[in-house]
């Protein structure tokens, strides 16, 4: 493991509740943070995406759970730290940004109040330091007259200002990892552009990793410096951004990549969709969980699930055909 | 112009907030809206939230009834025309929403669901309805004994196959799409937009595409119109719109999107419109952009620019392609 890994995670293994189906979400996925990059977990709904995110915080809500693996923060496997110890990384060394902010934020409390309480939650300092340091983290994500509009509440705000206000909340400890969970998926695109350029600058001053949650391949190629693609709750492949998009292996990550509608593609390029759905993953299927709706399946892919190959120090794949091509030729 | 199938001329709505006394506000939801629809053509409609896209589609389609303007259907005036003539011009012109599984009755088996529009225009009897939710949700590639089952049990990509059935079933000439693909998976995004594409083909059907993805909408459309704060600021050729926008809000829009190329682009070339839209209870004076624009100038406060056609078919409504 090198220096410079901040959050190292293992073969991560998470079991929803009875009430969910029972049925693993997250199946064996890896991956490490390394110091002022930026990883994108890139999926499509019930891929698990969020469900690693959720794991690694320990927010899986009962009696859905972790099952396997490890959270490795500073040497400590949070996965066995206890509540106490989740709580003084989680929210300080850890920030949090969700999608929904109005969700994420106490309708009943003015957001001034509401950083402060996430500053005084871990840091012994008095209640008017604490508002002070909200109202300069306000104005740091900008937030316009910040003095007066930390007394508001959040309905006062626009969607994009209450993702700022979020942000704020995030990064009020000076977090070392910030993970953000669609944090702009709700919002309009010019909106998104500029909550995705506060994130990124916020990131550089702080030399913070980031793990960003996207079903999004655009946000992807701005934001990544890594990418982890998951597909039916496991990583099918990870590269680097500039191989992912420029010499991605699995027939997954191609297909997605295919199906990408960007403002420079005009009716006359064909669509190429992706046959089929998503598995259910109360029943995966066996073997390979793409492979019912990959085009270069075989009968061995449904027989045997794909071990992950390492191509290049930062070129991981799961896929047997994949792996048969570059031993071909 | 006379082979426009449907001409749309000067739609506004205004809507009232509830509210106490003086406080009482409105909002000019659509204003001043004019556009054209061709046979076989697809017109997309985009804008951010708030912008009046989803209104002015249900103005078209007279689920709301504008304050002014008209809705001309082969030369016939839709809005104002007698019941039983509305009643028969409505079957032309269908929707599809943005949530399938809603707008599906979901006590109603989606054969009966698919021909309910039949029953509510009194045509054909059990036989045929049954005869042809099956030749429809062949035609939208589910299998034909599925118009047994319920709603519930699809999944959201073939309630969206379900959802376009129905509006088939009366065999329009226009169908419009408001969000139609906007809460599906990549994947199934795909699949939906395909289908939507080759049925225009088999069945020459026009559209109006409404979306907030411009991404989608250039892939799907002949023409874009791009709405801000109840107006229609540009309106032109797909390439052009998209290629060579005149207007700077569509400016800011297309430099605002990623492009999924790390080569080129990175989060640093986003481009960064100042502000926000205005809220539309408080609308700016003179253009509504102005506040924001890049490339305002002192009439840009005042004034309001016309839509005007500033290259071949290609109109704006902006100073800056103002004639002098």
């Amino acid at each position: 493991m090198s220096d410079d890994v901040v959050l190292d995670v293992r073969n991560l293994r998470t079991r929803f509740g009875p009430r969910l189906g029972g049925l693993v979400a997250v199946d064996g996925v890896s991956f490490a943070l390394r110091r002022g990059r930026t990883t994108a977990l890139v999926g499509e709904s019930g891929s698990g995406k969020s469900a690693t995110a959720l794991s690694v915080l320990g927010l899986i809500d009962p009696p859905g759970e972790v099952v396997g693996g490890e959270v490795l923060y500073r040497g400590r496997d949070l996965r066995h730290a206890d509540e106490r110890e989740i709580r003084r990384v989680r929210g300080a060394r850890i920030g949090i940004v969700f999608q929904d902010p109005l969700s994420s934020l106490n309708p009943a409390l003015p957001i001034g109040s509401q950083i402060a309480e996430t500053i005084l939650a871990h840091e012994a300092i008095g209640r008017a330091e604490a508002m002070a340091r909200a109202v300069r983290l306000l104005e740091r994500v900008g937030v316009a007259d910040a003095p007066r509009r930390a007394a508001d509440y959040p309905h006062h705000f626009s969607g994009g200002m209450r993702q700022r206000v979020l942000i704020a909340a995030a990064i009020a400890c000076r977090p070392e990892i910030i993970i953000a969970d669609e944090p702009t998926t709700a919002l309009d695109v010019t909106v998104q552009a500029k909550i995705l350029r506060l994130l990124y600058d916020l990131q550089q001053e702080m030399a913070a990793s980031m793990l960003l949650i996207t079903h999004d391949l655009g946000v992807v190629a701005a934001m990544a410096d890594d990418v982890l693609v998951m597909y039916a709750g496991q990583v099918v492949e990870q590269a680097d951004v500039d191989t992912l998009f420029h010499q991605p292996r699995h027939p997954y990550t191609r297909a997605l990549l295919a199906c990408m509608m960007g403002v420079e593609d005009d009716r006359a390029v064909p669509l190429t969709p992706i046959a089929g759905s998503p598995p259910d993953l109360r029943d995966p299927p066996p073997g390979c969980r793409f492979a019912p709706r990959c085009p270069a399946a075989e009968a061995a892919c449904s027989a045997w699930a794909p071990v992950a190959l390492r191509l290049t120090d930062n070129h991981v794949i799961a896929c047997r055909r994949a792996t048969e091509a570059l031993v071909d030729g | 112009m006379a082979d426009a199938l449907l001409a749309v001329e000067g739609l506004g709505k205004r809507f009232h907030a509830r509210g106490l006394g003086w406080r009482r506000r409105s909002v000019q939801a659509v204003a001043d809206a004019s556009f054209t629809l061709r046979r076989g053509e697809t017109l997309g409609l985009v804008g951010e939230s708030g912008c009046g896209k989803s209104t002015l589609a249900r103005l078209v389609l007279n689920l709301i009834a504008p304050d002014s303007g008209r809705v001309m259907l082969e030369g016939k005036d839709f809005l104002g025309a007698a019941r039983g003539q509305q009643r028969r011009l409505r079957r032309r012109i269908q929707i599809v929403f943005q949530d399938a599984l809603s707008s599906l009755n979901p006590r109603m088996t989606v054969g009966v669901n698919i021909a309910e529009p039949l029953r509510l225009q009194g045509i054909g009897g059990p036989t045929e309805h049954r005869q042809a939710a099956a030749e429809l949700l062949a035609l939208v590639g589910l299998r034909p004994d599925d118009e047994e089952n319920y709603p519930h049990e699809f999944s959201g990509g073939q309630c969206q196959r379900i959802a376009i059935a129905r509006a088939l079933v009366l065999k329009p000439d226009i169908v419009v799409f408001d969000e139609a693909v906007s809460a599906l998976d990549v994947s199934i995004r795909a699949q939906i937009l395909r289908l939507i594409l080759d049925l225009q083909q088999r069945l020459r059907l026009s559209y109006i595409f409404i979306s907030h993805d411009l991404g989608v909408v250039r892939r799907v459309s002949d023409r874009i119109a791009v709405m801000y704060l109840g107006r229609i600021v540009e309106i032109g050729p797909a390439d052009d719109v998209c290629r060579a926008p005149l207007h700077p809000y569509t400016r800011a829009l297309l430099s605002a999107i990623p492009i999924a190329d790390p080569r080129r682009m990175r989060v640093r070339d986003l481009g960064l419109t100042e502000g926000e839209a205005a809220s539309a209870l408080t609308p700016p004076t003179g253009c509504s952009f102005h506040d924001r624009c890049p490339d305002r100038m002192p009439r840009c406060a005042v004034e309001r620019p016309e839509l005007a056609g500033v290259a071949f078919g290609h109109a704006a409504a902006c100073f800056l392609h103002a004639r002098m």
